[in-house]
């Protein structure tokens, strides 16, 4: 009886380990990998923030709060950042929504994919690169220098925040772009057809319909810029000269300029802690639009 | 195929359409809710439909039958508004439709897969079209409104749901709320039972009959399914190939199908070649039987096309009969018997027996000798070129 009972027991078992182990070799590289490269040296990070700066730079072990005392003094790069990253996705967003909904719904299928292809041809080249230009178009031996010719004097766009957000909507755009492309291209035509049966003029069938049911493409592709430009150091270092610096510019300050590791730490940690926050509210927004629609999140 | 007035001759001896006086006068628009006059769409060098003339009276239920690819959902989409002829004009209560975009159209539709918004609950569904209308309407009526198009479909209680909590055939409801909830003056329905299992569907077919008979609107239907069509329509139009073939009440169609095609679309049908001779007075089947002319046969000569319905046909053990044959199938269908049988000289038929009629003895068994008895009158005479194309067509299909 015994016997019996444990025999297929002991086969599920079995399986059960079995399956156990091939989730752990799969799941084992990504978890070493990040463990390694963000785990450990976010650890030495966190104690980095705590600690002192060396009187020849670099980091003196210690506990004290004496670095996050000092955030004040960065608090133009927090603002900086934390109003030109949103501000910047939102602006991508405005600019990218008629794109993708032109590519996704108005387009020709025949030339469908060489448009879409087209969105993405601007990553064939370096941001460097691409920026590099953009200081020249913006200098004054760029449109300033061509106002100057017809009597516009004076004017300074180089190193000014619109700059950097013209970076930014330039450099971001094909992110946005896409994801709101796709949520758009699996939009059933039908449910178009039924609104405007239904008395739905264009307009109100775009924002009853369109509009609600693309909600999670544009979600993702705000989350996606607005994370990736918190970290942004290239576009404001080229375009914004040192007057419109993001956090990530001070850090590379405080790393290799002025050595101070432990206030260095210190911003990175805060930043990592502001991310983390951001993340969590757009999560919440999500599953509510998730909640309350029923869409499939891209 | 008919010409308009040739349609409406043939229709006015149902009462339904005694309200339709003078077919297709100008006059008669007013009393037409929908009608089609020449009208062509060609996507491209394609063309999908052409000379098209149908008048469909106030509260109607007519059915647009025909195999996928003959331009019935063309026709549908028209009358929504979402394409526009090519030529010709569609008339809707009497307006010309030309131009007129589908959210200005007096016309609902209930779309093949539903179409439901994934994004709003039932009753919000239900709602949606209330919400266009201008002037606009209060909320707390909007919500009664849309309770009572829900009541009607007998889903009552289930406004809060999500679409996808929803089964088939509560979808199909919702849809049909959804359609009916604006008061539109015809009521479009594409294909709505084709994701229905069959008793389901038997039940919606009964439930939109009564619907429209309560509502008092005209309803076009669409279907590729002739039983569909034939039981809950009073008008039917058969189509193929973008062209109107025959249209009139079900039983008119199916008793006097206009071509070969017809006869073989709706229902099933066996076909004969055959000849009749000038002056003769009987009619040569393909194995050299000769039987009276038929009725159906005036006019025809030469070659032709017989086409004789299963059920028309009864098995006797009688070596008189005119035809002679060998069982070669049985099929049991409950209420009656399917029975394959090699006709000698003219290949294989198709012989229903209504179970009433037979008791378990009576039943041939495949192998058995047995005489195929008709009445001369249910054979269907059409000229075989006609016949030729349309069998054709029946093939393809």
């Amino acid at each position: 009886m015994n016997v019996r009972s444990n025999g297929p027991n002991f086969m599920q078992a079995a399986m059960n380990t079995k399956r156990n182990l091939v989730t752990a070799a799969l799941v084992a590289p990504a978890a070493a990998w990040l463990c390694i490269f963000l785990v450990l040296p976010f650890i030495a990070m966190l104690v980095f923030a705590f600690g002192e700066r060396a009187p020849e730079g670099g980091y003196q072990a210690a506990f004290t709060f004496a670095q996050f005392a000092k955030l004040p003094t960065r608090a133009a790069a927090f603002w900086n950042t934390l109003v030109l990253a949103p501000a910047g996705a939102l602006l991508c967003l405005l600019v990218a929504y008629p794109v993708a909904y032109y590519l996704a719904v108005r387009a020709n299928p025949r030339y469908r994919l060489i448009l879409v292809s087209l969105v993405v041809v601007p990553f064939w080249t370096s941001l460097l690169v691409r920026t590099y230009a953009w200081m020249y178009i913006l200098g004054s031996r760029g449109i300033p220098n061509l106002l100057a010719m017809i009597g516009i004097e004076d004017v300074r766009m180089l190193n000014t925040p619109g700059a950097v957000l013209l970076g930014i909507v330039y450099g971001y755009l094909p992110l946005m772009i896409m994801p709101i492309y796709v949520s758009l291209e699996k939009l059933d035509r039908r449910l178009l057809e039924a609104s405007a049966d239904l008395g739905a003029r264009p307009v109100s069938t775009f924002f009853g319909v369109t509009l609600p049911l693309s909600l999670p493409g544009v979600m993702t592709g705000v989350a996606l810029v607005t994370i990736l430009l918190l970290g942004e150091y290239l576009i404001p270092q080229l375009l914004g000269g040192g007057k419109v610096f993001f956090i990530g510019n001070a850090l590379v300050d405080l790393f290799l300029q002025s050595r101070n590791w432990p206030f260095g730490s210190a911003i990175a940690v805060t930043l990592v802690a502001v991310v983390v926050v951001v993340l969590m509210v757009a999560m919440r927004i999500a599953w509510k639009v998730a909640g309350t629609r029923q869409v499939d999140l891209v | 195929m008919l010409r308009e007035s040739d349609k409406t001759r043939d229709a006015v001896g149902t009462p339904h359409l005694q309200k339709q006086p003078q077919g297709t006068d100008v006059t008669s628009a007013s009393t037409n809710d929908i009608e089609f006059r020449s009208v062509a769409k060609r996507y491209g060098g394609v063309t999908a439909v052409s000379d098209i003339n149908l008048a469909v009276p106030k509260g109607a239920f007519v059915a647009l039958l025909g195999p996928s690819g003959c331009g019935k959902t063309t026709c549908l989409r028209m009358i929504g508004g979402f394409e526009q002829p090519s030529e010709g004009t569609v008339y809707i209560g009497g307006q010309p439709m030309n131009g007129v975009p589908a959210y200005r159209r007096p016309v609902n539709m209930v779309f093949q897969q539903y179409a439901l918004f994934p994004h709003l609950d039932v009753e919000q569904n239900v709602a949606y079209g209330l919400k266009q209308m201008r002037p606009r309407i209060a909320a707390a009526e909007i919500a009664r409104r849309a309770r009572e198009a829900l009541e009607m479909v007998r889903l009552g209680g289930f406004g809060k749901r999500r679409i996808h909590e929803m089964s088939g055939g509560q979808q199909q409801r919702v849809a049909l709320a959804r359609a009916i909830v604006n008061k539109p003056k015809v009521l479009l329905l594409d294909e709505p039972l084709a994701a229905l299992d069959k008793k389901l569907r038997t039940a919606m077919q009964i439930e939109l009959q009564s619907l429209q008979r309560e509502l008092g609107i005209t309803f076009v239907l669409v279907t590729h399914d002739q039983e569909e069509a034939l039981s809950m329509s009073d008008l039917v139009c058969v189509m193929s190939t973008g062209r109107i073939v025959q249209i009139g009440p079900p039983q008119e169609i199916y008793d006097r199908p206009a071509s070969l095609f017809v006869a073989d679309f709706v229902g099933k049908t066996n076909r004969v070649p055959a000849t009749i001779e000038a002056g003769a007075n009987s009619i040569r089947l393909a194995n050299g039987v000769g039987l009276p002319k038929p009725a159906s046969a005036n006019g025809t000569l030469g070659a032709a096309m017989v086409a004789l319905r299963p059920e028309a046909i009864t098995l006797v053990r009688d070596g008189a009969a005119t035809l002679q044959g060998t069982v070669t199938h049985r099929i049991f269908l409950g209420s009656s018997v399917e029975y394959s049988v090699e006709v000698d000289g003219l290949g294989d038929f198709l012989v229903t027996a209504d179970r009433r009629s037979l008791n378990e003895r009576d039943l041939a068994e495949p192998g058995e000798r047995i005489g195929l008895a008709f009445d001369p009158n249910a054979l269907h005479v059409f000229p075989a070129s006609t016949a030729g194309s349309a069998a054709i067509t029946a093939r393809q299909r």
